[in-house]
């Protein structure tokens, strides 16, 4: 269990709790850097199970917890790149990043998101794949993806079925619009409301008192309460890559990039 | 129910004390972007604190094109 420096993400184990802390800015955008980091992560989740018994993730930066996916990394890559080439590029980063939630998600350890602030699109994907979300009154959630003609491509929308009612999935989805945390917690998305700059210290608290429990009996209930929506995830991949293969996508990322909209975050 | 002059004050109040400008420097007709000199992500924010203060859900597609403080407090009263 050796902790890790990278240049978008750190990690760091204390007494079989580790606390993933993410720092690329402005606002923890994923892109191949991170994603590479990830992996890593994702691989050294793998090796913990006989040590570890929870994992927090959490944000260092003070905008919020993940802006999601880094589309401006989208759009300088896809500029001038034919479509059919363009769409291998983003299947090939969606299958790594599917990878890595998916073995978040499924982990026998015991998974938190602490959120604060900004918790958009691919950042709201990564704090689905938790098993809990503890969330600052300050933060904010949101799944801004059809604004650009695309879907959560990271899993999002299968999660999001997973675990909360199909008329908030819809309003979510359907509307782009994003909610605070008070509403976030009224819906069942996220499992503790804590007070502006506490859901880290609560998430430590969180972790200590899972810690209490036999790991294997932990393992044993998060298998029997999360069903696992693999084959949706990956229908999620080919229904993205579609959509991504239209103009209007381009034109919504060209947008966005270029925007001088002092709200480009809006849907 | 409060009055729009009442909601727009309680906007400025908050707005003033929480990114720190000298509340006579705002009035209702001000550019809150300009005013306040915020960002996106800030506006994110104040809009989470007005939610918060009011009792409200305020969808953030309401808010496009809004950018004076009257308007915003006619936004919000719509939905007390």
């Amino acid at each position: 269990m050796t902790n890790f420096t990278g240049k978008t993400l750190s990690w760091e184990w204390k007494g079989g709790v580790c606390e993933l802390g993410l720092h690329r800015e402005p606002c923890n955008e994923i892109g191949s850097e991170m994603l590479e980091e990830f992996e890593r992560f994702a691989a050294a989740l793998e090796r913990a199970f006989e040590e570890g018994c929870a994992v927090i993730i959490y944000s260092q930066l003070k905008p919020g917890f993940s802006a999601g996916a880094d589309l401006r990394e989208l759009y300088s890559r896809s500029r001038d790149v034919p479509v059919a080439e363009r769409v291998a590029g983003v299947r090939e980063f969606l299958e790594r990043i599917h990878k890595v939630l998916n073995t978040l998600d499924a982990s026998p350890l015991t998974t938190i998101a602490a959120v604060h602030g900004v918790t958009f699109g691919g950042g709201l994907e990564l704090a689905l794949a938790c098993d809990l979300i503890i969330a600052d009154k300050m933060a904010r959630f949101c799944f801004p993806e059809l604004r650009l003609g695309l879907i959560p491509g990271f899993g999002g929308i299968p999660r999001l079925k997973r675990d909360l009612g199909n008329a908030v999935v819809r309003d979510l989805l359907l509307t782009g619009r994003s909610i605070n945390a008070t509403k976030a917690a009224s819906v069942g998305l996220v499992s503790q409301l804590v007070a502006e700059g506490q859901a880290l210290n609560v998430a430590r608290a969180t972790a200590a008192q899972i810690k209490k429990f036999d790991r294997k009996t932990s393992a044993t209930t998060k298998q029997s309460v999360k069903p696992m929506p693999y084959a949706d995830v990956r229908q999620e991949i080919g229904l993205f890559c579609e959509l991504l293969a239209r103009p209007a996508v381009d034109e919504g990322l060209r947008k966005f990039v270029e925007s001088a909209d002092v709200l480009p975050y809006l849907p | 129910m409060p009055t729009l002059e009442q909601t727009t004050e309680e906007i400025l109040t908050l707005a003033a004390a929480h990114f720190k400008v000298p509340r006579e420097q705002l009035s209702p007709d001000d550019d809150f972007f300009k005013k306040l000199k915020i960002d996106s992500l800030q506006a994110l924010e104040l809009l989470t604190r007005l939610e918060h203060h009011f009792s409200v859900e305020l969808p953030d597609y309401e808010l496009q094109g809004v950018s004076d403080f009257r308007t915003l407090a006619e936004r919000i009263q719509a939905r007390l």
